[in-house]
């Protein structure tokens, strides 16, 4: 320090300074700093200083008189007296006190206090010492006022660069910040376009005007409310006003816009406020993304998940939805209508002509419903050829016999289909309910129980709902709900009916029959349900059930080797086309020999075996030494000609045959002309023949004297059991 | 690139900051027009106001002292402002020159002033970042080449929690930066309180609120010694800033009252 390095010299000196004084001075110039500046510096350090700078000071001020007794003016320590002085007013600022108060106060202090510090021995000397008061104390103002400004310039100086530097390093930010904005702007894959709180449209992106067709001056051209699509329902853009009214900060919802090409594209639209460093609103954003296909892919999976696929008609879902939906209908005079439609044949058409065009019929036949009651009620496929029309009114019925007879003529046209020219029926029951008087359960229940009805009254007709015959309607019903979980509850059982070679009077086979316990109405036999069976397709898990049991019954009760069994087998059932695997899986785990196995099919079963597939299976069958028969022959269209085209053994004429064979009394001529033609035409193709129904001695003898080959009926034997025909033949 | 005319500009530096009023509070000339007019205006309304803001340098001083003391030779200086004379790294430097001080403020101004009169020091280093988000300022590369947090630090907050509003709940801040350093760490709070001139207090967070963007929240003294919730307060506690461990020789304050805010230092067991 310049100060302490001036003030040692004198320190060598004899010292004739009071230092109590000194001590005082300082003491009172602590105080007065203390009081008027700001300083984070300790009393015992301001003290620290203010002893140093009061002891240079006095010294510098005693020092002249002591060197010298002759004072001059200008002699060089005047320059120490400066020196020092500055030193004290830089001391001064670099302690930070820096106010003018100091100033002010540190220059009177030191010009009451500090001459009192120096010995003065003479009124020279007085004189003397004062001068030199004020010349220090003129070269502290100066010296604190140049150290001050030099802080000052400095400081400012400091901070203006600082300033600089943080805007130029805050600029930097923002232009990367903004050259990321900008590329996530124009690189982002959805629409992203900047309005004004009036809606007044700024900027877009590239994706956006890709979106929407127009050029980025179009849109600026236009107001976001021009883009609005007038369906979208008013309340729906409330949600966007409260947001450029700065009520909410961000909205999210799917919206449809025009496009230039005044097509409608839907998008998934995000639209947020944004706000300036000070909170106001400044400015509105959309985020943009066409969700067109996505969406058109939702309505096309909702549509298919309540309509049918072939028919484009509503399904089942959609019915159950309209119908519950019509009977909450509250107001009074509403009423419904169901009327259950189903096709009389349609299983012939497929079975006989196969699926595509039965497929193609009904396609032309949900049509024609569809158009019939088009503004009057609406039709459904509830599966298979199964259909529902739906009617609704208000106060007057609808004309329900008017409607449904349109219905049946509909349906009865011919339809050209391959080049063949089909014609259908259809049987319709309706059941009708005032709204809210009957739950969707009953109606559908209703309907269907007299479409059942419809179909056992002779077909092609529409019955209406009787309530008083709701009971016989019920067993058919609960039949139809109670087969499918029949076989798992072990209600089947089976019945043998023996088969009797009237060559060497021996039974030889066994028609296999199903009986099925029903719980509630006891003992059935297959004419009760197997059409029902076929229907709901039941018959494949029983058909499968019939020959396994079958065989596994005869091979477990050891009967003779040479003893046939004769299982019947359902159209469906041949058509599967795991048939032939079902069956000889069956025969090797069984263990029963295939020429042991008879199968018997009807005659629209053969039909349907010219089908490619099926008779195949036949053939395959019948390589491995199983037998096929025709049952009931003589009842369809007796057509001997495919006989020839198919591996038939045996022909199973129709008991209707044996009625002019006089079960009592003389035959009629002609019966027997026919079944004796029969019988010889079989014979002819290598075919066996066996005659069903046979009741009487007199019958088998005439069949025997006939050639017919085998008897089935009273006369051989009832179905039993397969114990029973053990017993039999062993006795 | 062209700046797109509806992007939000950047930060105002023509408002009053904090930092740079409290230097001009404290007779520095590291200020604008702005800073000190709203300082003049301060004071007219509150004469104190600078031997407040003396007290609390005088505070830092003495705690700085007094870490050095017991032997801390790290220091997290948070919401640090403008350097002046008798900054952290001075004292504890004069004390233990390998002391290590980094300095953290949000005012981008103060940090490059800091960080031009810091050039040649490579012990003391100034992180532009916001105190309230303790994650970022733990996260930045030079906590990590400066401090060694497995050993004792100081954290500073000295008249700046007052800035931190309930909304940004100082307490979880407080904890998040206590819960990062090691056991034998220190934590030194100053804070401005209502307590002791309550309707000057008031008038004060008023013009604050609307001269600058900081928000200023006076607390209580109790307020105030919960934020060493988990802490061994050392003697005498949480007191009026002048009372905490005044130098030997000073006078005594016969009204600290007058001078309101609280400070304590704590030590992490």
């Amino acid at each position: 320090m310049t100060t302490a390095d001036h003030a040692s010299p004198a320190q060598a000196r004899p010292d004739p300074i009071d230092s109590s004084q000194i001590a005082q001075l300082a003491h009172d110039w602590t105080t007065l700093l203390e009081a008027t500046s700001s300083t984070s510096l300790s009393r015992p350090e301001i003290d620290r200083l203010t002893i140093r700078l009061a002891s240079d000071l006095v010294l510098a001020v005693a020092a002249v008189p002591m060197l010298s007794d002759e004072p001059q003016p200008s002699s060089p320590d005047d320059a120490g007296l400066r020196t020092v002085g500055r030193a004290v007013g830089t001391a001064l600022v670099n302690a930070r006190f820096t106010s003018a108060a100091t100033v002010d106060g540190t220059i009177r202090l030191l010009g009451e206090r500090l001459s009192g510090c120096v010995p003065m021995d003479t009124a020279d000397q007085d004189v003397l010492v004062r001068s030199r008061v004020a010349h220090v104390q003129g070269a502290v103002a100066s010296g604190h006022a140049d150290a001050l400004l030099e802080v000052v310039l400095v400081e400012q100086e400091q901070i203006r660069r600082a300033d600089l530097l943080a805007r130029e390093r805050a600029e930097q930010a923002l232009r990367a910040s903004e050259s990321r904005f900008r590329s996530v702007f124009t690189d982002a894959a959805v629409g992203i376009g900047v309005g004004d709180l009036t809606g007044r449209i700024l900027d877009v992106n590239p994706a956006l005007i890709a979106m929407l067709g127009y050029r980025l001056e179009e849109f600026q051209e236009r107001s976001v409310i021009d883009f609005m699509h007038p369906e979208d329902a008013q309340e729906s853009w409330a949600d966007h006003r409260d947001l450029v009214e700065g009520r909410r900060e961000t909205l999210r919802t799917q919206k449809r816009f025009f496009r230039a090409d005044g097509s409608t594209i839907w998008t998934d639209l995000t639209v947020s406020l944004i706000r300036s460093d000070d909170g106001r609103t400044w400015h509105q954003m959309a985020i943009v993304e066409d969700v067109t296909d996505r969406r058109r892919l939702q309505d096309q999976l909702a549509h298919e998940a309540s309509h049918d696929p072939l028919t484009g008609l509503p399904n089942r879902t959609l019915f159950l939805q309209q119908l519950t939906a019509a009977l909450s209908d509250t107001r009074p005079g509403a009423g419904v209508a169901l009327c259950f439609l189903d096709l009389d044949s349609f299983k012939v058409i497929n079975d006989s002509l196969g699926h595509l065009v039965g497929d193609r019929l009904l396609e032309t036949i949900a049509h024609r419903l569809a158009a019939c009651l088009a503004g009057s009620g609406m039709v459904a496929r509830m599966g298979g050829d199964e259909f529902v029309a739906l009617i609704r009114w208000l106060d007057d019925p609808a004309p329900l016999e008017l409607l449904t007879g349109q219905l049946l003529e509909a349906v009865a046209q011919p339809i050209p289909l391959e080049g063949h020219q089909l014609t259908v029926s259809a049987s319709i029951g309706v059941a009708q309910a005032p709204a809210g008087q009957a739950s969707a359960t009953d109606l559908i229940r209703a309907a269907d129980i007299t479409l059942q009805r419809a179909k056992l009254e002779g077909k092609g007709r529409v019955v209406f709902h009787d309530p008083q015959r709701g009971a016989t309607q019920v067993t058919l019903y609960t039949l139809a709900a109670t087969l499918p979980g029949a076989l798992d509850r072990g209600e089947f059982g089976l019945r043998y009916q023996p088969l009797v070679d009237l060559r060497q009077d021996r039974l030889n086979a066994v028609e296999v029959l199903l009986r099925w316990h029903h719980p509630r109405f006891g003992v059935l036999t297959p004419d009760r349900f197997i059409e029902l069976a076929e229907e709901t397709g039941a018959i494949l898990p029983l058909g499968r059930w019939i020959l396994r049991q079958a065989c596994a019954e005869a091979v477990r009760l050891d009967l003779p080797p040479d003893l046939r069994l004769s299982v019947n087998i359902a159209v469906r059932q041949l058509q599967q086309p795991g048939f032939v695997r079902d069956v000889l899986d069956t025969l090797r785990e069984t263990g029963l020999p295939p020429g042991r196995l008879q199968l018997e099919i009807t005659e629209s079963a053969v039909m349907a075996a010219e089908a490619e597939g099926p008779l195949a299976a036949l053939r395959e069958l019948v390589e491995l030494g199983v037998r096929i028969a025709v049952d009931d022959f003589g009842t369809g269209y007796s057509n001997f000609a495919y006989l020839r085209r198919l591996p038939v053994h045996d022909l199973k004429l129709a008991g209707a045959f044996l009625d002019g064979l006089g079960a009592s009394g003389p035959p009629d001529p002609a019966a027997v002309h026919l079944v004796t033609t029969m019988i010889d035409l079989a014979h002819g193709l290598g075919i066996s023949v066996t005659a069903e129904g046979v009741e009487t001695a007199s019958q088998a003898q005439l069949l025997k004297a006939l050639n017919c080959d085998t008897a089935q009926g009273w006369y051989c034997g009832p179905p039993t059991t397969l114990d029973a025909i053990t017993a039999r033949l062993t006795s | 690139m062209e700046r797109p005319d509806w992007a939000p500009v950047g930060v105002d530096l023509e408002k009053p900051s904090a930092a740079r009023v409290y230097d001009f509070y404290l007779g520095g000339f590291h200020n604008f027009e702005a800073d000190r007019r709203m300082g003049r205006q301060a004071v007219e309304m509150w004469p104190e106001l600078p031997q407040i803001m003396q007290a609390n340098r005088a505070f830092l001083r003495r705690a700085v002292r007094f870490l050095v003391s017991c032997g801390i030779r790290q220091f997290l200086d948070l919401g640090s402002g403008i350097p002046t004379v008798g900054n952290v790294h001075e004292v504890a430097q004069e004390m233990a020159p390998e002391s290590r001080v980094l300095y953290v403020d949000h005012d981008p101004v103060a940090v490059e002033h800091s960080r031009s009169i810091l050039m040649d020091d490579d012990q003391t280093t100034a992180v532009h970042a916001d105190l309230r988000d303790p994650d970022s300022v733990l996260a930045d590369p030079a906590v990590g080449s400066l401090l060694d947090l497995t050993q004792p630090i100081a954290v500073l907050l000295v008249a700046v929690l007052h800035f931190i509003s309930d909304d940004d709940d100082p307490t979880a801040v407080i904890r998040k930066y206590t819960d990062a350093v090691a056991p034998g760490s220190y934590l030194a709070i100053s804070h401005a309180s209502a307590d002791g001139q309550p309707a000057r207090a008031i008038e004060h967070v008023g013009l604050y609120h609307r001269r600058t963007s900081c928000t200023m929240t006076m607390r209580s003294r109790d307020q105030i010694a919960a934020f060493f919730t988990g802490w061994d307060v050392v003697e005498p506690g949480v007191v009026f800033v002048p009372l905490w461990r005044p130098d030997p020789g000073s006078p005594i304050e016969e009204r600290p009252e007058r001078l309101t805010g609280f400070a304590g230092v704590g030590h992490k067991p």
